[in-house]
């Protein structure tokens, strides 16, 4: 009797009615175009006022004639479809047109010239001039940002996986959690107290320091997760051979998740590269090509972007050397992605014949 | 080269959890001993306390000796590196190293303790991987991946990579569990050949394979969930599958139990 209820309940057979692959973008196309057209009769002006009211349109009419030919499990599913991909949508248009905007009107000046010229003799609101000083202030500062907080990072990461245990541990990761919080122009603010205290003028690796500060915690993270990812067999295989537990993190363990730990270190440094408020306050900026970060102001490339904008009086010279400054920007951070990319495809344990 | 071992009077926590309790027994040279009992008795608690790998595990606390011809593994100043170069240890699940190709993963043991010339590690590793009965499989693509291996290859590899740093005793938890009939044929016949030259312990929840391949047998229990497990008894295989002298033994064996 009760097994009758159950089976009652389902459809006789295993196929079901099912809406042509065409339908989605159909119901898309029809809805946009509705959308639209509502629109126009109610005279909205705002493209955000189309769009929205063609998502909901969207979701609606596919909710409707899922149900009606596919039934109501289907239609749900469906919906919830539509919704990631209106998401997924909401997410991308603002990056889209941000790549967009950079690279159109980035692209005016940037050329070889532009890439090897400092601003040295260019007063900031005529033409000409380029980013050489910025570029090197940045590679300089940030470089030596990674070459402190890199190492410490991943070092921190692999005492609190694979030694730290009680109180210490405990406090090591409180630490790290306060860290990641610390907003960029506080590190700033910490080491110009410590150069106001030495009378030091501003130079590229008092910047460098805050950058670290500010990457050191990233690093931490992204490698304690990359690290609690490699199973606790293989450790153990290795110790049971004999090996130390240092050789075993060190010849084991780091290898296995090296290919994250790097994604993780190249997406620290994708994100100091763009700080703006230490460099203001440590390096102070400089239009002059200086090749010594321990000595004297430099230039870099968030700092070179603000100050185009800031310093020039409104000036298009000024305005396009800033554009072109940050589409340089998103390259370099957009390179450093790919590199990553690379590295940890080609260092990911390899699985096959 | 194959050591006795002599275990008295061994606990086992995990934590404030006892694991074990009062354990002790002699396992001879040159020969296999099984491992039988109830899941969560402690087999295999009890197994890695024989290499001082249960001090890894979080909590891990051991008392009680254990001696290894005459030497005691929890002696003051006894490094749990060295004894762990004696005392070998196969797992139950495979688990070659990833980054490691078939060679490097044999060659580990040696390559992350020392210095080797090339022409002695090629020795080693041929010897090893033949010693493991796996040359033939794999002698055409030493430098592919470990992983790209089928589970009962994986399985002898790491036999392969266990025995090339030539312990005195070797420790295998559930070796063929995860195994098919013919890869778990293939690993008792290598059994059978290691035991000339290593003292062997094997955990297995197999009767017959206990039966088949263990000279003598140890029966662990534990008299109810959440107390600690204990040895029943060791004896010679063949008495231990006719004519056990305690009645759990006999029951665990014919299935009256759990
Ligand atoms: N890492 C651990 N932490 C805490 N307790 C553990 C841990 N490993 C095992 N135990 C406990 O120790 C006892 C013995 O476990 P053990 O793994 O040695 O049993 P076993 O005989 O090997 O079982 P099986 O046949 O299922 O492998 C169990 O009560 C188990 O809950
Ligand atoms: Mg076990």
């Amino acid at each position: 009797m009760s097994t009758a209820a159950v089976t009652d309940k389902r459809p006789s057979t295993l196929r079901a009615a099912s809406l042509p692959k065409w339908t989605s973008p159909a119901i898309a196309v029809g809805a946009i175009a509705l959308g639209i057209g509502i629109s126009f009769a109610a005279d909205l002006h705002s493209e955000i006022q189309w769009a929205l009211i063609a998502a909901v349109l969207f979701v609606l009419g596919t909710y409707g004639i899922s149900a009606r030919v596919e039934g109501r499990r289907q239609a749900k599913d469906r919906v919830a479809t539509s919704f990631v991909w209106v998401a997924f949508l909401l997410a991308v248009i603002p990056l889209v047109s941000l790549v967009w905007t950079t690279v159109s009107r980035g692209v005016k000046v940037l050329d070889v010239y532009f890439l090897t010229h400092s601003m040295g003799v260019v007063a900031d609101s005529e033409p000409g001039g380029g980013i050489y000083h910025a570029i090197i202030g940045s590679l300089e500062q940030v470089g030596l940002a990674t070459l402190i907080g890199a190492p410490i990072g991943v070092m921190t990461a692999i005492y609190l996986v694979e030694y730290g245990r009680g109180r210490l541990a405990q406090a090591v990761t409180f630490f790290v959690d306060v860290m990641t919080g610390i907003p960029s122009i506080v590190a700033g603010l910490f080491i110009l107290s410590l150069m106001l205290i030495f009378e030091m003028q501003p130079f590229g690796f008092a910047g460098s320091l805050a950058l670290a500060i500010l990457m050191m915690p990233v690093v931490v993270r992204s490698t304690e997760e990359m690290l609690k990812l490699v199973p606790n067999e293989l450790r153990e295989a290795s110790l049971a051979l004999g090996v130390p537990k240092w050789r075993t993190i060190l010849k084991v363990v780091l290898p296995t998740s090296i290919g994250g730990i790097t994604t993780g270190i190249m997406l620290a440094i994708a994100r100091i590269a763009g700080e703006t408020a230490p460099v203001l306050l440590l390096v102070f900026g400089n239009p002059f090509i200086n090749n010594n970060p321990f000595e004297g102001a430099q230039a870099s490339l968030p700092l070179y972007i603000y100050q185009q904008y800031a310093q020039s009086a409104g000036a298009n010279a000024a305005y396009d050397r800033a554009w072109a400054a940050s589409l340089t920007l998103i390259a370099f951070v957009m390179i450093l992605n790919l590199v990553a990319r690379g590295i940890a495809r080609w260092k990911a344990p390899k699985a096959g014949r | 080269m194959a050591k006795r071992i002599d275990v008295s009077g061994l606990t086992a926590y995990y934590g404030s959890h006892k694991a074990i309790e009062d354990i002790s027994m002699t396992v001879e040279p040159r020969s296999v001993t099984a491992f039988i009992g109830p899941s969560g008795c402690g087999k295999s608690t009890f197994l890695r306390t024989l290499n001082r790998m249960h001090e890894v595990t979080p909590g891990g606390r051991v008392e009680g000796k254990v001696l290894l011809d005459d030497e005691d593994l929890y002696g003051t100043g006894v490094d749990p590196v060295s004894v762990r170069r004696e005392v070998g240890m196969v797992f139950q699940r495979p688990n070659p190293f990833p980054t490691m190709s078939i060679y490097e993963n044999v060659a580990a043991g040696l390559r992350l303790n020392g210095s080797y010339k090339k022409s002695e590690l090629n020795d080693i590793v041929e010897r090893s991987l033949k010693g493991a009965n796996l040359w033939n499989e794999v002698k055409d693509r030493l430098n592919k991946p470990g992983s790209g291996l089928s589970g009962g290859q994986q399985q002898r590899l790491c036999i392969a990579r266990a025995i090339a740093v030539e312990p005195k005793v070797l420790l295998m938890d559930e070796p063929c569990s995860a195994l098919d009939p013919i890869s778990t044929l293939a690993i008792e016949d290598l059994i059978g050949e290691l035991k000339e030259r290593f003292t062997i312990v094997i955990v297995t929840h197999n009767m017959q394979q206990a039966a088949r391949v263990s000279d003598r047998t140890a029966f662990f229990n534990l008299s109810a969930v959440g107390q600690p497990g204990r040895l029943i008894e060791i004896d010679d295989t063949e008495r231990i599958f006719s004519n056990p002298s305690v009645q759990a033994t006999e029951d665990y064996i014919s299935g009256r139990f759990g």
